[in-house]
């Protein structure tokens, strides 16, 4: 066996040891997957979210590249301005990168987003979903679906979820991905296929939190993994106006390839109190959302 | 450079953070229980290395997967993803620091 490591050299500096994240975060491993694919020609711009506690306090940060921390509201906007002023002083080969959570991109963070999409500047919008706000203690967000219990919602979410990778596609912009955390290295050659095309680029990362979701730290990747493979979640790449499904989802297409979607629920505890109602409202919410997706396949 | 920027520098220093390793501290102390590499069943997949939220566990190339136990928080992701079940989680003797 030869001595040179089969990874790419700058996913294990990226986010260096001892960062302040939960046990089982799956930010992190988002985060390694950009080191991976920039090394640290990237500007990272992070609004409130659970990131901004990940990278901790001031007289360092875990993430080895240039991170600007910023409000709520404007990660968008300021990633447009960053790529506008980087454009005008004729730097190139840097990635600017908005990190944001699902407060900050479907509810809080919605209108500068969608200006930047409008306008069609030029970077890199990742969205991780978990789902909630985690950090400020697991109150619902616009992202969390239906059923799920949060600190705000105790019985159950009563509205379904808000698909933001929809809305993005109805912007018209040139790349638009969904992508998960238990898939690196399609999250990696997604990442890798933004980069060489100029214009706004949205990919969504599903990101199953253990605190929030109440499933034990070492199930991460497994349920991650049981959101694709049950069809909740469906990864495919948009550009050139039509839907392209990814590898792992693919099989998916046939319906009774797919796994029993409690199979997904039942690791978490957060489904616990979910009725057999509510059962058939996430089956059937699975079921349109693949059913929209075979529509803009032709 | 003008006077007024000179001005300026002098006046804000402006606090900018560096990359460092342990920005919360050893987080090592928050671990209870301890991932164990059993190097003889490690095939040096990479699988531990590509999951591991802490990266602090890496695969060398000719010995196997070795834990960094200054950092390692003890999630376990490592220890589920593992396909030939090499590591295993052993609780901790001594809790904190």
């Amino acid at each position: 066996m030869s001595s040179t490591p089969t990874l790419p050299r700058d996913m294990r500096n990226t986010v260096l040891p001892g960062h302040a994240a939960c046990h089982g975060c799956p930010i992190p491993m988002g985060l390694k997957v950009v080191g991976a694919v920039f090394g640290d020609k990237v500007i990272l711009v992070v609004p409130a979210c659970c990131t901004s506690v990940v990278l901790g306090m001031h007289p360092g940060t875990a993430f080895n590249g240039s991170v600007i921390h910023v409000a709520f509201a404007s990660a968008a906007a300021v990633a447009s301005g960053i790529s506008a002023g980087l454009f005008k002083r004729g730097v190139r080969g840097v990635q600017v990168v908005a990190w944001a959570g699902d407060g900050g991109t479907a509810d809080i963070g919605m209108a500068s987003l969608s200006g930047a999409a409008e306008r069609n500047d030029d970077f890199i919008y990742v969205m991780y979903d978990n789902e909630a706000y985690m950090n400020t203690g697991i109150q619902r967000s616009s992202a969390t679906p239906a059923g799920a219990w949060t600190t705000t919602t105790p019985l159950g979410k009563k509205e379904s979820k808000k698909d933001v990778t929809k809305i993005l596609i109805a912007h018209g912009v040139p790349y638009v991905a969904t992508a998960s955390i238990a898939y690196p290295h399609d999250f990696y050659n997604k990442l890798k296929k933004a980069a060489g095309i100029r214009g706004f680029k949205f990919i969504y990362l599903h990101a199953p939190c253990p605190v929030g979701w109440r499933f034990d730290p070492s199930l991460t990747v497994k349920v991650a993994k049981l959101a694709v493979e049950t069809g909740m979640i469906i990864l495919y790449e948009y550009y050139d106006g039509k839907i392209h499904i990814s590898g792992p989802s693919r099989p998916l297409l046939d319906k009774s390839r797919r796994r029993p979607l409690i199979e997904y629920l039942k690791f978490q505890g957060r489904f616990h109190g979910i009725s057999e109602g509510e059962l058939r409202n996430l089956e059937s919410y699975v079921d349109s959302s693949w059913e929209w997706v075979k529509k803009f396949m032709q | 450079m003008s006077n007024l920027t000179k001005k300026a520098k002098s006046l804000h220093k402006i606090p900018i953070a560096r990359p460092s390793i342990g920005v919360a501290g050893r987080t090592g102390t928050w671990r209870w229980m301890k991932p164990v590499v059993d190097l003889s069943k490690c095939t040096k997949c990479y699988q531990c290395e590509i999951y591991c939220p802490d990266n602090s566990i890496s695969v060398e190339a000719l010995k196997g997967a070795v834990v960094n136990y200054e950092y390692c928080k003890g999630c376990g992701v490592c220890a589920e993803v593992c396909p030939a079940k090499a590591i295993s989680m052993v609780e901790e003797e001594q809790h904190g620091p």
